[in-house]
């Protein structure tokens, strides 16, 4: 007796621990974890159990968002912004400087990323905004949504980080554009941002315009800047159809692909597993991508569908733009593989984004009752 | 102001995200383009690219072949050590990088300057020793360091040593780093790929002549690199195959003790065996130690050999011309016994000169020897007998005759670069001068030919050549330093020789009356002295060689400079009857033949007959100075 009681409150309990969690989309996240320790097992071995420990963490964290009501995270999206660009302006004052770039901020007890923050913060804090307006969007209030977008950008545009200032910016255009801005204007903007790309480019630091340069002709140098690509495109193409096999790559092996276990993680994988292997990622993409649309599609208020549009879109800013760099056809920016890379932070803010859209869709009904 | 319509609002915001869902299908089939581009298009490319970047083929170099005397005795050997090397193309700032390096590791002032000769020399991207030879220690004190110094790493290579050092140089020679003319030696025999990986070339002597049989054949290593270039693991490889070895004619005891006989005096001696004309020594002195060319050498080093009075670099047995001096007599006796010219017993009288057209040709004795036979003028050296036969005979029959002997031409012999010296002749003044009136041969000139004198002169072993086809009574042998080569993988011994090249067609009733003449000259003529008390019967000719013309006044070797005093020669063979050995000596400014080169061959054939030792080097004999008039 006893021991029918225990296990049906043990059952009980998982039953109340997945409740929250959207089978569709853990079904998907968990297909990519199991990739992603694939692949570290090829690419880095001695760091597959920190990742686990990193993926651990980041399932908690997803967990307990899942069960956070859309509501309360629309409370949270002023402070959470406000910290975000304090911390930023922090950074530019007193972080610490790690390969060339201030990043860092030192708390005493952990270092810290804040413009990391920022790709949650953006589109939380937007979102709230566009719920807040009564009418429908006039351009002013595009006005002020681009202040909000273009501050933080510009702090961690300074850092230098493109590639976290490029998410950033991403998410904060996302909600703009699904809040219904007009073509004309994004029109308008994309044209002007072309006519504009010269004095850019002016404003870019040299590192980052060799990365554009080596993007167009890595073979100029082959053993200094464009070896990255080089090597990862050698990586690509020489995996062929099917791949040479798990742990199996050469490129990958012999550590001619750099940074393989990181942003450059998507060489190795596609040199080991192939156009198949590359195929089945982008198929599992699309479908982490889908499933959020399609919560969005659903959302019970404004605040949720902006959200859960935007937070779904910077999965698909990440995966294009890793794979992107590292077929050779983006230049290269500091942007991880999404679910896949080493590393405990981008994982962390990868699953707040699956945890909210977990949220949104399991209070979908809620406020409308 | 326009209120929301929630509906309205509803629908916009989900063609929003059916055109963002658009986009995302459009980029990822842009992506999708991309790895079909990459991976089925391009693949082929990029595989041979990845395999490129894998796989290297390093040479693996084969041990050189030994030197080994005809007893087993090594002459030449391997040794391998660690050098440091440096890959100048690698670094930015040599001379601090070898600062940097001189804190950990010894580095002397010859270090660099024997670096700075390599660096001039060296072809592109090549890796260049700054110190060979390093201890265990000093390896590991690098390795402990080597983040520090880019370019720079530790290489284990096979090194050439010559054991004896000095001794026997000219004949071994040795090798030294490759150059742009010796790689066009290994292009022209399209051995590039045999020589891939292989820094050293022999330079001189057997070491240069044999080059190809003692090489080898490199193996070839398929190694996988890391994108450091470190070997991960061997793939595949084939092995090397030492190269072959020489064993040598030579007798390495009898080689020191002709050395050792010359002391500190210049010169060179060839012994042959006559009946297949393998070189049984071969002495040029003075010589130098082959080792230090092994490493590089350092300018200075190598302007110091070469500009030394001494000349240490030249090998004189094969590139030395001298009058043969008296030496030549017996061989124009041949000659003239060949041709007719004379008979044994055909006396002539010496009134002490040979008057030729109003000019004297002194004799060396005053008031001539009296009445002179074929035997006599050789036991006495008696210039005026040969005045006259060299009239007799003319300067064409002479030139054909020591032609045949191998005069004037190269004997053949191993070693590259041997020089031909000069058999007078007309047609040869004619091409050796440009001006008509002095390409004309004068009669007078055929006077001295026949003493060995005028325009003559041979290289020893030329004479040492000649004086061999004498003692095996006209059979001609190449005079040859290798005896057969050993092929290391099969131990295959390859002979060379012993074939006569030609015979001469002597007869034996005149190389009688030669060699019993020249047995004469040992017992009773002006090798007597050098010779008294010899268990054997013995051949041999004194000679010398004119350096400086005294224009008819007495020649006094006290009162003339060192440098121009004469040359002394000493051609022998022995047992007389049966010789197993035939030889020229040549010492440089010794005076008289018998003073200074027979001692020698004494000494160089009581060791070789008896096998009796010397304790000192030979003796100058200053009474035979008085005696010995030539």
């Amino acid at each position: 007796m006893n021991r029918d009681i225990g296990l049906g409150m043990i059952r009980n309990l998982a039953q109340r621990l997945i409740a929250p969690l959207d089978p569709p989309l853990m079904m998907i996240a968990g297909l990519l974890l199991l990739l992603s320790i694939g692949v570290m097992g090829s690419a880095s071995p001695e760091r597959l159990n920190a990742q686990l420990i990193n993926v651990a963490v980041a399932l908690v964290v997803m967990r307990i968002l899942a069960q956070v009501p859309p509501q309360r995270l629309m409370h949270l999206a002023v402070p959470v912004y406000l910290a975000g660009v304090l911390l930023l302006i922090a950074v530019a004052l007193f972080g610490d400087v790690s390969k060339g770039a201030r990043r860092w901020l030192n708390l005493g007890f952990m270092r810290a990323q804040p413009s990391e923050l920022m790709k949650i913060a953006m589109p939380l804090l937007l979102a709230w905004f566009f719920q807040q307006r009564e009418a429908m969007p006039r351009l002013r209030d595009f006005g002020i949504a681009a202040l909000i977008v273009l501050l933080p950008v510009a702090l961690i545009a300074r850092q230098p980080d493109l590639g976290t200032a490029i998410l950033v910016l991403a998410a904060g255009f996302y909600v703009i554009f699904f809040a219904g801005l007009s073509w004309k204007i994004i029109i308008g903007l994309a044209v002007s941002a072309l006519a504009a790309a010269p004095l850019a480019w002016n404003l870019l630091h040299d590192y980052q315009r060799n990365r554009i340069i080596t993007l167009f002709d890595p073979e100029k140098d082959p053993l200094g800047k464009g070896f990255h690509i080089i090597q990862s495109t050698i990586a690509i193409g020489s995996g062929g159809i099917f791949g040479k096999g798990w742990r199996e790559g050469t490129q990958a092996q012999l550590e001619f692909i750099p940074e393989r276990h990181t942003d450059f993680i998507f060489a190795v994988f596609s040199e080991e597993f192939g156009l198949f292997g590359n195929l089945l990622l982008l198929a599992l993409y699309a479908m982490l991508i889908g499933r959020g649309l399609m919560i969005a599609a659903n959302a019970a208020t404004l605040f949720s569908r902006l959200l859960a549009s935007a937070v779904t879109l910077i999965f698909f800013t990440y995966a294009f733009v890793n794979m992107g760099m590292v077929s050779g056809i983006l230049p290269v920016v500091g942007v991880p593989l999404p679910l896949i890379s080493y590393g405990g932070t981008a994982m962390v803010t990868l699953f707040i984004g699956i945890g909210i859209l977990m949220s949104i869709h399991g209070h979908r009904m809620l406020v409308q009752k | 102001m326009e209120f929301k319509n929630p509906q309205e609002e509803l629908e916009r915001f989900r063609s929003r995200l059916a055109v963002a869902g658009g986009f995302v299908l459009f980029c990822f089939t842009l992506l999708f383009v991309r790895f079909v581009w990459l991976q089925i298009v391009q693949h082929d490319y990029y595989q041979t690219r990845a395999e490129d970047n894998r796989i290297s083929l390093v040479p693996v170099v084969p041990n050189r072949g030994l030197i080994l005397d005809r007893n087993g005795v090594v002459l030449a050997r391997n040794y391998s050590a660690y050098t440091l090397e440096i890959t100048p193309s690698k670094t930015l700032d040599l001379e601090q990088l070898i600062d940097g390096l001189e804190t950990i590791i010894d580095i002397q002032p010859k270090d660099r300057k024997r670096f700075k000769k390599l660096l001039e020399e060296s072809r592109n991207f090549e890796s260049l020793p700054i110190r060979t030879r390093l201890t265990d220690e000093e390896v590991a004190k690098f390795i402990a360091h080597r983040y520090r110094f880019a370019g720079v790493d530790i290489k284990a290579r096979l090194f050439r040593q010559y054991p004896g050092g000095a001794f026997a140089s000219h004949m071994l020679g040795y090798i030294g780093r490759v150059n742009d003319k010796d790689m066009e030696t290994i292009e022209a025999r399209e051995l590039d790929a045999n020589y891939r990986g292989t820094d050293h070339f022999g330079k001189t002597g057997l070491e240069q002549h044999y080059e190809f049989d003692l090489h080898g054949t490199t193996g070839f290593e398929q190694v996988e690199i890391d994108a450091g270039g470190r070997a991960v693991r061997t793939l595949a490889r084939t092995s090397p195959v030492a190269g072959n070895n020489l064993t040598l004619t030579v007798d390495v005891e009898l080689q020191r003790i002709a050395e050792q006989a010359f002391g500190d005096r210049k010169g060179a001696l060839v012994a042959i065996e006559p009946s297949t004309g393998g070189i049984l020594a071969l002495v040029a002195v003075p010589n130098y130690d082959p080792n230090v060319f092994v490493d590089g050498i350092d300018t200075q080093s190598w302007k110091e050999l070469n500009e030394s009075p001494d000349k240490p670099m030249v090998n004189r047995a094969l590139n030395g011309a001298y009058p043969p001096g008296s030496t030549f007599k017996p061989f124009m006796a041949l000659g003239a016994l060949t041709l007719g010219k004379r008979r044994p017993e055909q006396q002539i009288s010496d009134p002490g000169f040979f008057n030729f057209g109003g000019h004297h040709f002194r004799d060396d004795k005053k008031g001539g020897h009296g009445m002179v036979d074929m035997y006599k003028s050789i036991v006495q050296s008696c210039d005026t007998y040969y005045y006259m036969l060299a009239n007799d005979m003319g300067i064409d029959n002479i030139s054909a005759f020591m032609g045949k002997l191998g005069f004037g031409s190269r004997t053949g012999i191993d070693i590259d670069g041997e020089s031909e010296g000069v058999l007078p002749s007309q047609a040869w003044k004619r091409k050796r001068f440009k001006k008509p009136e002095q390409q004309k041969w004068y009669a007078g000139e055929t006077v001295s030919i026949g003493i060995g004198q005028g325009y003559n002169a041979y290289t020893p072993i030329q004479l040492a050549h000649a004086t061999a086809i004498v003692a095996n009574g006209g059979v001609v042998f190449r005079p040859h330093l290798v005896k057969f080569i050993t092929d290391t993988l099969t131990g295959r011994q390859s002979l060379i020789e012993p074939k006569p090249t030609r015979d001469l067609g002597l007869k034996a009733e005149h190389i009688e009356v030669i060699r019993n003449a020249m047995v004469g000259v040992n017992k009773e003529g002006t090798g007597a002295r050098a010779f008294a008390g010899a268990e054997y019967v013995s051949a041999g000719k004194t000679g010398t060689a004119q350096v400086y013309s005294l224009k008819g006044a007495d020649y006094k070797a006290g009162a003339v400079k060192k440098e121009l005093r004469d040359h002394a020669l000493f051609i022998a063979f022995a047992p007389a009857d049966k010789p197993t050995i035939a030889l020229a000596v040549l010492v440089e400014n010794g005076g008289f033949g018998a003073q200074a080169a027979a001692p020698i061959a004494r000494q160089v054939l009581d060791y070789y007959l008896l096998g009796k030792r010397p304790n000192a080097p030979a003796p100058v004999d200053e009474a035979a100075v008085e005696e010995d008039k030539e």
